[in-house]
Order: C-alpha cells, then sequence, then structure tokens
C-alpha cells in the first residue's frame, strides 16, 4: 500500500473533496452558550421553586429526631461547639454552617432534659450519622435515631429499622461495649444484630468517640451555666426563670469582679 | 421503509420493542434501584418525565441544532430534566429521593434517552416524538415495576411496604440485594425469550399444519 504508484493512481482516480464547513464555528457556539444559558435559567427558576420544600423538610427531619432522642421536649436550644468551647452565640462574622451543633433540650417545666448530640463515622459501607440523646452529668445516653446510613439493605440496615437494637441504648451508661447476642453481662453492654455486627459495632465506635470528644466540654458548658444562674439568683432573687437577656449582665459583672 | 402510524409510535416501546426488556437499554437503574416497588415506580417516573421533556425539545428545536454538536445540545437538555427532576423529587419524595441517591442524577447517562433522542426525536415530528417517547418511558416504567415486583415479594416479603406472608416468611435477602438485582433481569429475560420462542414454534407449526390441511 505505501507504493508510491498506488498512492498516486488513486490520488489521480478520486480527487479528495475539498474539506468543507458546513456550519460555522461561530454557529456552534453560539448554540451551544444559548442552550446553555437557557438551561441556567431553567435551573435556577427550579431550584426556587423547590428550595423551601427542601430545606423544610431537612428542619423538620431534624426536629423530629431531636425530639426523638430527647422523648419528647418542650422546647430545644441550638448551641454552638467553637474552638474555645460551647456558646449559645455565634463569634461576630461567623456563619452558622460552618460550627458543629448540639441541642439542647427542657421539658414543659423547663428542667433541662440532655443535649442531642450528632455522631459520624465510618460504617459497613459509608459514613453512618447518628444524632443521640446524651446526658453529660450522668453520661448516659437517652436514645438514638440514625440519620442517614448506607448499610447493607436487609442486614446492616437493621441499625435503623431493628427496634430491639435502637432501644438498649436508651438509659445506658456510656462508654458502651458491644457484645454477641445473648451475652449481655454488664450494664453498660449492647448486643450486636446477627448477620450485622460490623454495623452494629459502628454505631457503638461513634457514639463512644463522640461521647469522649463532647461530653467535656458539655460539662465545662454545664459548669459555666450552673455559675451564672448561682450567681444571678443571689444578686436578683425575683429572677427565677434565667432569661438570655438577664444572663449576659451578670456575666459582664462576673468578669470585671475577677481579678 | 414503510411510514409508522402514530399508534404505532406510542404502542412500540411499551412492549415490542421494550427498551428494557427487548433492547435490553437502561440496565444501571434497572438493576440498582428495583429493590423495592416505591423505589422502582419513581425512577420509572422520573425517567418518563425526562424523556418526555427532552424529547419534547429536541423534536422541537431539531432545526436549529447543528449536526455537529446535537450530541451535546441534547444531553444540556437531558441534563436540565434530570436536574428539575431531582429537585422536584427532594422537595415531594425526600425519602425515596434519599434511597435513590446517586442514580436519579445518572438518569442523564440514561441511554433509553439519549437513544430515543437520536433515534427518534432528531427525525420526526413535535407530536411523534411525545407519542415515541410516552411509549418508551411506559416501557421503562412496566420494566421497572416487573423488577421491583418480583425483588419486593421475594426480597421482603411485602408489596409497596404492605407485608403478605405473614410472620413465618423468612425473606431471601439476596433479592435485595445487587445480585439480586441481576438474578431477577435474567430470569425476566430468560421466561420472556421462552415465551417468545414457543410462540414462534406455535405459528411455524400452525402454519405447516394449515399447508397439509
Amino acid at each position: 500500500m505505501s507504493d508510491p504508484a498506488t498512492l498516486h493512481d488513486t490520488a489521480h482516480a478520486v480527487p479528495p473533496p475539498p474539506l468543507t464547513q458546513d456550519v460555522s464555528t461561530v454557529k456552534l457556539v453560539f448554540t451551544l452558550v444559548f442552550a446553555g444559558v437557557i438551561a441556567g435559567v431553567l435551573l435556577v427558576f427550579a431550584f426556587h421553586a423547590t428550595l423551601p420544600a427542601i430545606e423544610a423538610h431537612k428542619a423538620e427531619v431534624l426536629r423530629a429526631a431531636i425530639g426523638e432522642v430527647l422523648k419528647g421536649p418542650a422546647r430545644y436550644e441550638t448551641l454552638y461547639v467553637l474552638p474555645e468551647g460551647i456558646s449559645a452565640t455565634l463569634p461576630s462574622g461567623a456563619r452558622e454552617k460552618d460550627f458543629e451543633k448540639v441541642f439542647y433540650g427542657f421539658d414543659a417545666q423547663d428542667t433541662p432534659i440532655g443535649f442531642a448530640l450528632v455522631a459520624m463515622g465510618p460504617g459497613f459501607q459509608d459514613q453512618i450519622k447518628l444524632i443521640f440523646g446524651f446526658d453529660p452529668r450522668a453520661g448516659r445516653l437517652l436514645g438514638i435515631k440514625v440519620l442517614e446510613s448506607k448499610e447493607t439493605p436487609g442486614l446492616g440496615d437493621k441499625i435503623e429499622k431493628d427496634a430491639s437494637f435502637r432501644t438498649q441504648f436508651e438509659g445506658i451508661a456510656a462508654p458502651l461495649l458491644g457484645v454477641k447476642k445473648g451475652e449481655k453481662s454488664a450494664e453498660n453492654e449492647i448486643e450486636m444484630i446477627t448477620g450485622a455486627t460490623i454495623s452494629s459495632r459502628a454505631v457503638v465506635r461513634n457514639l463512644n468517640q463522640a461521647v469522649t470528644r463532647l461530653q467535656p466540654l458539655l460539662l465545662a458548658y454545664l459548669d459555666a451555666q450552673a455559675k451564672v444562674g448561682t450567681t444571678q439568683e443571689e444578686s436578683n432573687p425575683k429572677a427565677t426563670a434565667s432569661t438570655p437577656n438577664r444572663v449576659v449582665p451578670v456575666d459582664a459583672d462576673l468578669r470585671s469582679a475577677a481579678p | 421503509m414503510r411510514k409508522s402510524t402514530a399508534q404505532e409510535d406510542l404502542l412500540r416501546g411499551i412492549w415490542r420493542e421494550n427498551p428494557v426488556l427487548v433492547q435490553v437499554l437502561g440496565l444501571c437503574p434497572t438493576l440498582a434501584v428495583t429493590n423495592t416497588v416505591e423505589n422502582s415506580l419513581v425512577m420509572g417516573i422520573a425517567t418518563f418525565a425526562v424523556l418526555l421533556g427532552s424529547s419534547f425539545f429536541v423534536s422541537l428545536f431539531k432545526r436549529f441544532i447543528p449536526n455537529e454538536i446535537r450530541i451535546s445540545v441534547y444531553i444540556l437538555i437531558i441534563a436540565t430534566f434530570v436536574t428539575v427532576a431531582e429537585m422536584c423529587l427532594e422537595a415531594l419524595v425526600p425519602e425515596v429521593h434519599k434511597a435513590l441517591g446517586a442514580f436519579i442524577a445518572l438518569i442523564v447517562v440514561n441511554c433509553i434517552i439519549l437513544g430515543r433522542q437520536e433515534a427518534f426525536a432528531a427525525k420526526n415530528t413535535v407530536w411523534r416524538s411525545v407519542l415515541d417517547a410516552i411509549g418508551s418511558g411506559l416501557g421503562f416504567i412496566l420494566a421497572m415495576l416487573m423488577m421491583g415486583s418480583l425483588r419486593e415479594v421475594i426480597g421482603y416479603g411485602t408489596f409497596l411496604g404492605i407485608p403478605l406472608f405473614g410472620d413465618s416468611y423468612e425473606p431471601w435477602v439476596v433479592m435485595i440485594l445487587p445480585p439480586g438485582g441481576f438474578l431477577t433481569l435474567g430470569v425476566i429475560l430468560l421466561t420472556l425469550g421462552y415465551v417468545e420462542e414457543r410462540r414462534r414454534a406455535n405459528r411455524v407449526s400452525a402454519m405447516s399444519a394449515q399447508e397439509r390441511a
């Protein structure tokens, strides 16, 4: 085929067609840009139309989960985990999204029930995201709920669906220890789900890690609150229910009084 | 080649040229998200909506789309509809949206949709393209429902979450795991192939009997 004669012959027999461009590049680019702009505009409309429903659902899911793990609190406060400790207020200029949140629940008599904390860590397939109720003074869990998991359907997803597994976490003292089914001998032991040992262990491990990480912060927060509370009662005995507005000046007094 | 009628355009995709069961296209969602009837149905409807919207717009704008960049423009149109569909699902049925996960976004690369644009919508009128999209979309929903029903009934012992067999039924967990998708699809395709073969054999024997008579 590389014979020059052959090449010459073919070239002679069939002249190659001139390279023509049916459509100008400008038109191609213009068409794509135009289609892209229309698609973009449509997407913006669809995004704005659906956003409220999506956000509302997310908030509702979180609220329901907090209610479930704290056993129906009358109200809850959202606190932020800042580098220097847990605080009810954000430093100025900080965005709410950037910080981990904990939820402080109260019952109808305004007695604190405990905190709802989020624990996230690796499971069998992907990250498992849990929310759990926790009483830091007693070191006890109040209840757990799986927020997100991709565990094996029918096996690992029993951590969400198996009620007898979930109820074991109610009132149990941390740190937890996972044991085989039917071998529970101590108070802080959790029986693993048969066929879902890795997922069950992951739940226990994630909960323990979250407790170790957050319990000191929560205790520090509660101690600070208690200090504020007592000082406030001494200085202003008539104020029984502490409102955030009152807390601030008292806090300022404390700071000025300190050497 | 003879021009097809409107009725043929509509009916073709539902059974005789079913995109999944006959053309064996779009297997990724067919295998991946058919573990329950609900997931299958929502996936089917989402794909149906995307297919319908894309076919409509592709056939409407086909005169303005230069041949050189037609695939890019089709994908752009399809992707827009998929994104809209995803947002709508998240707003309307958040639980199912969570269960379907990445597979909604992957409707973009479902070859049933691009296939219908290339094979039909790019060459036919808007009306015919819409009919064709409805047919293929329904065919896809049908196939998804066949898969989903079999897998949920055997794998969970439920249909749309309603228990069917009572507590004594031990679910075949494998059916709702990925291998179950392959098993179910294999069984469905085998059965359909067998039925088709029998029908053809019957037709041949009937014809030869006629000849003898």
